[in-house]
């Protein structure tokens, strides 16, 4: 098991390197730089600053080959934990980004509890009662669930809230809760609405589970050994839950890999429409303005903590099957 | 000798009874159209790239043209009796014209349907000048006010008094397109390298595989948006439409990939494979002639199953407005209008109108593409 464990964490550490240049690729993409767009901006207000503008770019080091950049960033990160600075609000990343990267992650593992919760006993009882009314509705249910974007789902919701509840919409908490210290009030008020992202980040990764875990017990449900417990007398419950089910949970739980990028991915694009305190709008405002630290910070982490959550994912797996172990 | 044989033993068979020898193909039909809901998608999903292609024949109004008198105006209904003069009513395809109230409390102007004002409806009506499919001028639309310096808003206006209906025929272009372009990407770049990778294997078949595993860890939308981001926003619209196909494309290859490999792994020593290789047969031969036809069928399937997620990729970047940028109008583009919700109470149809029409398209294709799957392999029961 340890040696297991081991490899994969050896298998990480190329992915992360890649993850960690492609990032960088990617925020050096667009033409220019940040500095570009405050010299317009300040160019605008009329004043000729091209000395400030130049000494501020060797101050960040703008200039340099983008290797050394690179270089310098990656030094910054893994030897002092210093994610560099994020020029449009002059603080340095690490100041901007912990607690919004703790809600993005604290949505999407509530999201994937929320979606365990709810894929497990359908998809159960779908396979079970293969073809009946239920199975219909379910099945109808996915599918609806697969076909509507998620920032489609979420402006539904807030405008359903909003005229027939008249709940307000947007954020973690109410308004008159936002600069106050935590308190049982505050937390009552967070419940309230952090229900709906949840739900709206986690209905289509629902749907695709209870198909998977339906498809996964009904290649189960006929299988000799399932007959044999039941010539035995077992009861049909305790049958289901200790054979079958447990065979199909198998694929369930190495689906979590791939599920909890699409979790990020989608509690990203929906914190933008609600406005949520998360990566979400932070990332498009710093890709916007070109805040290319801040930018890449975010992507790398977010994609980091990703990769990390699949290694766990993978290591639950081994842990509950031994043939992946011994493979 | 034994073709022969067997020829004449079915033709000896013949005069009692045709035995019903379909092939595979004609099988997979048969076995799609039992799956009903499958084949009523097909009609619509049929439909909606018959309304991509005759955008502009479709379309009551010119989908760019503003109107400053009719911001915010709201959905006009069809409307089949009006009164004539002698105040009897008759039968009268036609629409009621809008009529501006100002709401003193409020301090905000809203639209009113005004009976007096009848605006009769046609179909075959005369309109703005368009080429028919990219070819024959015209100036023919299917329906719509029969003056055409009446404006009809069957689906309401948005802010620049712009019309809905005809701006969502025309984003149906766009959009659909999309899946379509992105669809072929990634069934190039799958199946070459999905291909390279079952039927090597070896190292070459460790590296895709490795690459592949890395694009699929990193969570899409951060690197979607920091690809489109690159984009600059001076671009013609042409060229930032194929770059966000690209990248929209590039994470439905993977799957594809993984498909065409795991087919390539478990045919590759079945024995017509081996057969036709002790034949003589060249490897490009061996997968164009034997290798390919047998899982036509379900990279048929999975690319029909593909071209959803593109739509909705595309949308999701477009909605965040880093996709596709105005004046193109896509389903996306659409929803961007919607994006606060002080817009949505206030024109609701700006959300509900586009978003049932991605809703309904996305479901239809992925119906489509379960049916195509579930018919794929015909002999499986």
């Amino acid at each position: 098991m340890i040696g297991f464990i081991l490899r994969r964490v050896l298998y990480m550490v190329p992915t992360v390197f890649l993850v960690s240049i492609v990032t960088f690729i990617i925020i050096q993409l667009p033409p220019g730089d940040y500095l570009d767009t405050l010299a317009a901006e300040m160019g605008e207000a009329g004043a000729d600053n091209t000395a400030v503008v130049e000494q501020l770019r060797e101050q960040y080091g703008l200039g340099q080959p983008i290797y050394l950049q690179y270089w310098k960033w990656m030094s910054g990160i893994l030897l002092e934990g210093d994610f560099g600075i994020s020029f449009e609000k002059n603080l340095p990343v690490t100041d901007v980004i912990w607690d919004r990267l703790g809600w993005t992650f604290a949505i999407s593992l509530l999201t994937l509890g929320f979606i365990w919760i709810v894929a497990l006993p359908i998809g159960i009882y779908s396979a079970v009662r293969k073809y009946s009314v239920g199975d219909y509705v379910a099945t109808l249910l996915g599918f609806i669930g697969l076909a509507v974007p998620n920032f489609l789902l979420a402006l539904v919701m807030m405008y359903v809230a909003f005229k027939y509840f008249g709940q307000s919409v947007g954020g973690l908490v109410s308004p008159e809760y936002l600069d106050q210290p935590w308190s049982w009030a505050k937390f009552a008020n967070l419940l309230q609405h952090i229900w709906m992202p949840v739900f709206v980040v986690g209905t289509s990764g629902a749907a695709a589970l209870i198909r998977i875990m339906r498809a996964n017990l009904l290649d189960e449900l006929y299988r000799p050994y399932v007959v044999t417990a039941r010539a035995k007398g077992m009861s049909e419950f305790q049958l289901l839950m200790r054979y079958p089910v447990r065979v199909a949970l198998n694929p369930f739980i190495s689906t979590i890999g791939w599920i909890l990028p699409t979790l990020v991915s989608g509690e990203i694009i929906v914190a933008v429409v609600m406005n949520l305190p998360t990566t979400g709008p932070l990332l498009l405002r710093a890709l916007l303005v070109q805040d290319m630290y801040l930018a890449g910070s975010l992507i790398l982490i977010v994609s980091m903590l990703t990769v990390i959550g699949t290694l766990l994912s993978d290591v639950l797996l081994a842990w509950v099957d031994p043939r992946i172990r011994y493979q | 000798m034994t073709a022969i044989d067997s020829a004449s033993e079915v033709q000896a068979a013949e005069s009692v009874k045709t035995p019903d020898l379909l092939g595979p193909w004609a099988l997979m039909w048969r076995q799609f159209r039992r799956h009903k809901i499958a084949y009523f998608s097909l009609f619509i999903v049929g439909f909606v790239y018959f309304v991509a292609l005759f955008g502009e024949f479709l379309s009551p109004a010119d989908y760019l043209k503003t109107n400053t008198r009719a911001p915010f105006a709201p959905p006009q209904g069809i409307h089949f009796l009006a009164p004539d003069e002698d105040g009897d009513s008759r039968f009268l395809l036609h629409a009621r014209g809008l009529k501006m109230e100002i709401d003193r409390e409020a301090m905000r102007r809203h639209f009113v349907e005004d009976p007096e004002k009848v605006i009769p409806l046609g179909f075959f009506v005369k309109g703005h000048e368009y080429k028919l499919l990219w070819l024959m001028p015209t100036n023919r639309h299917f329906f719509g006010p029969i003056d055409p310096k009446q404006k009809v808003y069957f689906l309401g206006a948005d802010r620049l008094g712009r019309d809905i209906l005809s701006r969502i025929i025309m984003g149906t272009r766009i959009s659909m397109s999309i899946g379509l372009v992105g669809v072929a990407v990634s069934l190039i770049v799958g199946v070459s390298l999905g291909g390279i990778s079952g039927y090597y294997g070896g190292w070459i078949d460790n590296l895709i595989q490795r690459v592949i595993e890395f694009l699929r860890s990193i969570p899409t939308i951060p690197l979607w948006m920091g690809l489109a981001a690159a984009i600059p926003l001076d671009w013609p619209p042409l060229r930032t439409y194929f770059v966000v196909t690209l990248i929209v494309s590039m994470i439905g290859w993977t799957t594809l990939a993984r498909e065409v490999r795991g087919k390539f792994l478990s045919l590759r020593h079945e024995d017509f494979v081996v057969a036709a290789r002790l034949d003589g047969l060249s490897d490009w031969e061996i997968i164009r002639k034997h290798l390919v036809p047998s899982f036509a069928s379900h990279i048929i399937a999975s690319l029909t199953l593909a071209v959803p997620l593109m739509i909705l990729a595309e949308t999701s970047l477009s909605f965040l407005g880093i996709g596709l940028q105005p004046p193109i109008v896509s389903w996306g583009t659409l929803l961007k209008e919607a994006q606060n919700i002080r817009t949505i109470i206030e024109a609701p149809w700006l959300l509900i109108a586009p978003g049932t029409t991605i809703v309904v398209a996305v479901l239809a294709l992925n119906f489509l593409g379960d049916g195509l799957r579930d018919a794929a392999d015909p002999y499986a029961n």
